[in-house]
């Protein structure tokens, strides 16, 4: 035990400091979102600009407006922001020449995590939302991405013919509806305008079961644009007894790692009073418990 | 030119914390001891000066404070800087250059341990584009680190074995703070505080205080068998603004060096304050240190940082050396400013 006595103390210099012609009308100009540069004597830009250059020369007086952007010229990444930073959050100290000038200034870069960071990164100025004539008036700088968002939006009616009109419509009474090629009597799930081994139409309607083979299956682990599952996932391909090609749909009430082709599914649909048009009125398919089908018996729909 | 040599050296042990002193009470041992190594006492002190910041008591004028660990009367010749002792010392050697007086003590004293020092050195930047942002000074150190990187000059693997070295080094050094062997790739285990600097690519801090006193010609032959001569000395620095410079570089310390005179002849050692591991990597560069110089035989400031301390520290260190005849000619360095803006750099001589 310390014998010395100790108490917390609080130092506050409550100052101002007049900012002068060339600081001041810089910090005066980004109050009103305008960046400025001071030429020197010798014809380059200094943002932020100073009254003298490196050389002691008076700078000009002259100013110019500079874009709100620069490059990075080295960084240092804070992953625990310490008292007195200007973020809570994770960011990065910057030295950033500002496009068009000549020097760098000292900020800070808002971009999220550090693998984001590079010497030579491109930037761009955000401005605070209050602001108060001071350094601060910048709130930061984020990187520029070299990627421009290109969305596509076309709407259109979509018929989905008269085959795929009997499949949904089936679906909707809780049946899978398939069609026979009559002359050689194979099922296709959904019916197609025609047997692609034999060129006539699949016009023959029959209902398989809402039951199968696993044929083959991938396990989603990657999170990709527009997903609306959480990954893992299984997805997999399921001949219906007594069809002759696949429909795809999730695997699910049972561990991934004991999914296996030829393994025997069924159906998990969805409360009746949910059904629509759609074969989303099936959840997912999950195993019945039957012994799996011999490899030969599914071969031929791999 | 006079001729002024370093006679006698005294260090407080550089630890975490020292509880029991406010400043006369760091300052007299440190004084008191210096003097009595060479059978002076303040009255036959010509010249005091000494160096310290205000702002690591976070205390108005405590260097004024400080001389209440001084015999102050009759009254005495008395200066002082708000920089590290080293610069205190240059003020001595320019005052003794007058020629009147033959004897000067220069002492400094930090503590570190009282306030928030990155936050503190924060007040050595620019109050209007960089204070406002709250750059502390490991963050700032970070950027130099960050370009060292880029520029292809160092590895963060080069930042950890000059840790490594120094510390090793400071194992013989009873007045240092961190010392023994660490494993590189531990160190570079050790997560970011302010990428890419990590802890142990920092210097500690710690509390010390020291004290050198300087004789000039025949007064110095008179208090020691071997003065310490300080051959050369200069300082110089850069502009302000980190936007400004090439902090790869320290040309302040190129153009101290050759007017210090470094390269006359072969150095046997250089005591190098630098703060940070990268620090040291571009001083070497900037005075063209080579391998064959044996660079912080006490460990330097990675081994044992007191504010405003360490840099009078790394002459008291080189000139130690010399006064004990185990080297004949030695660089000594100091540092200030913010990622070395302003470098101080003496040659000292035996016979």
């Amino acid at each position: 035990m310390s014998e010395i006595l100790s108490a917390p103390y609080a130092l506050e210099y409550t100052y101002t400091r007049s900012t002068g012609p060339v600081v001041g009308r810089f910090l005066e100009s980004l109050r009103y979102e305008v960046l400025e540069g001071v030429k020197t004597a010798d014809g380059r830009v200094l943002c932020p600009p100073l009254e003298y250059d490196e050389g002691g020369q008076p700078t000009t007086g002259e100013f110019v407006q500079l874009r709100p952007s620069g490059t990075v010229k080295s960084w240092s990444w804070v992953p625990e922001p310490r008292k007195g930073h200007p973020f809570d959050r994770p960011f990065a100290w910057a030295l950033i020449r500002i496009d068009g000038a000549d020097n760098a200034m000292v900020h800070v870069v808002d971009a999220g995590k550090a693998k984001r960071m590079k010497t030579g990164m491109r930037v761009r100025l955000r401005w605070a939302d209050k602001k108060n004539g001071t350094i601060r008036d910048i709130d930061c700088f984020e990187p520029i991405s070299p990627y421009l968002p290109s969305p596509v939006h076309l709407e259109y009616d979509v018929n989905p013919g008269k085959h795929y009109t009997a499949y949904l419509r089936g679906l909707q009474e809780g049946k899978l509806i398939g069609g026979r090629d009559p002359e050689a009597g194979k099922v296709y799930v959904p019916p197609r305008g025609a047997d692609p081994m034999t060129g006539n139409p699949t016009n023959e309607y029959v209902e398989v079961p809402d039951r199968g083979v696993l044929t083959t299956f991938t396990i989603i682990r990657i999170p990709f644009e527009g997903q609306k599952l959480t990954p893992p996932y299984c997805f997999g391909a399921i001949v219906l007894d007594g069809a002759h090609s696949p429909i795809y749909h999730l695997i699910s009430g049972v561990p991934h790692d004991d999914i296996r082709m030829g393994m025997r599914v069924k159906a998990k649909w969805k409360p009746q009073d949910e059904w629509e048009t759609s074969l989303e009125n099936i959840l997912y398919f999950e195993p019945t418990g039957e012994p799996d089908a011999p490899f030969d018996s599914y071969k031929e729909h791999l | 030119m006079r001729d002024v040599a370093i006679v006698s050296f005294s260090q407080l042990p550089s630890v975490k914390v020292i509880d029991a002193a406010d400043e006369p009470e760091l300052v007299q041992p440190v004084t008191s001891d210096a003097m009595r190594q060479v059978g002076l006492t303040q009255d036959d002190i010509g010249f005091t000066c000494s160096g310290s910041t205000d702002y690591l008591p976070g205390r108005p004028f405590s260097f004024v404070a400080a001389v209440d660990g001084l015999k102050a009367f009759p009254p005495i010749r008395e200066s002082h800087v708000e920089m590290d002792g080293a610069f205190a010392l240059y003020e001595a050697w320019v005052r003794l250059l007058h020629g009147d007086i033959d004897t000067a003590l220069v002492f400094s004293f930090g503590k570190s341990s009282l306030g928030p020092v990155p936050a503190i050195l924060n007040l050595q930047n620019d109050p209007y584009y960089v204070q406002p942002l709250g750059l502390d000074s490991i963050s700032a150190a970070a950027l130099q680190a960050q370009a060292l990187i880029d520029a292809g000059k160092a590895t963060e693997r080069d930042f950890a074995e000059v840790v490594a070295r120094n510390r090793r080094s400071a194992v013989d050094n009873p007045n240092a703070q961190i010392k023994g062997d660490f494993s590189v790739d531990e160190m570079l285990e050790e997560p970011y505080i302010s990428s890419p600097l990590r802890k142990s690519f920092c210097s500690p801090l710690s509390d010390s205080a020291a004290a050198i006193v300087l004789a000039a010609g025949d007064a110095a032959k008179r208090l020691v068998k071997r003065p310490a001569w300080i051959r050369g000395i200069d300082h110089r620095t850069e502009p302000h603004a980190l936007g400004q410079r090439d902090l790869t570089r320290s040309p302040s310390s190129t153009l101290a060096a050759e007017k210090a005179g470094l390269g006359k002849g072969q150095v046997d050692l250089a005591e190098l304050h630098a703060p940070f591991a990268h620090q040291e990597i571009i001083l070497r560069e900037a005075m063209g240190i080579g391998d064959e110089v044996n660079v912080n035989p006490s460990g330097g400031a990675l081994a044992a940082n007191a504010l405003m301390t360490a840099g009078l520290i790394r002459f008291g260190e080189a000139a130690a050396r010399i006064l004990s005849g185990d080297a004949d000619r030695a660089l000594a360095h100091t540092t200030n400013g913010v990622c070395l803006q302003h470098n101080l750099v003496a040659v000292l001589e035996g016979e």
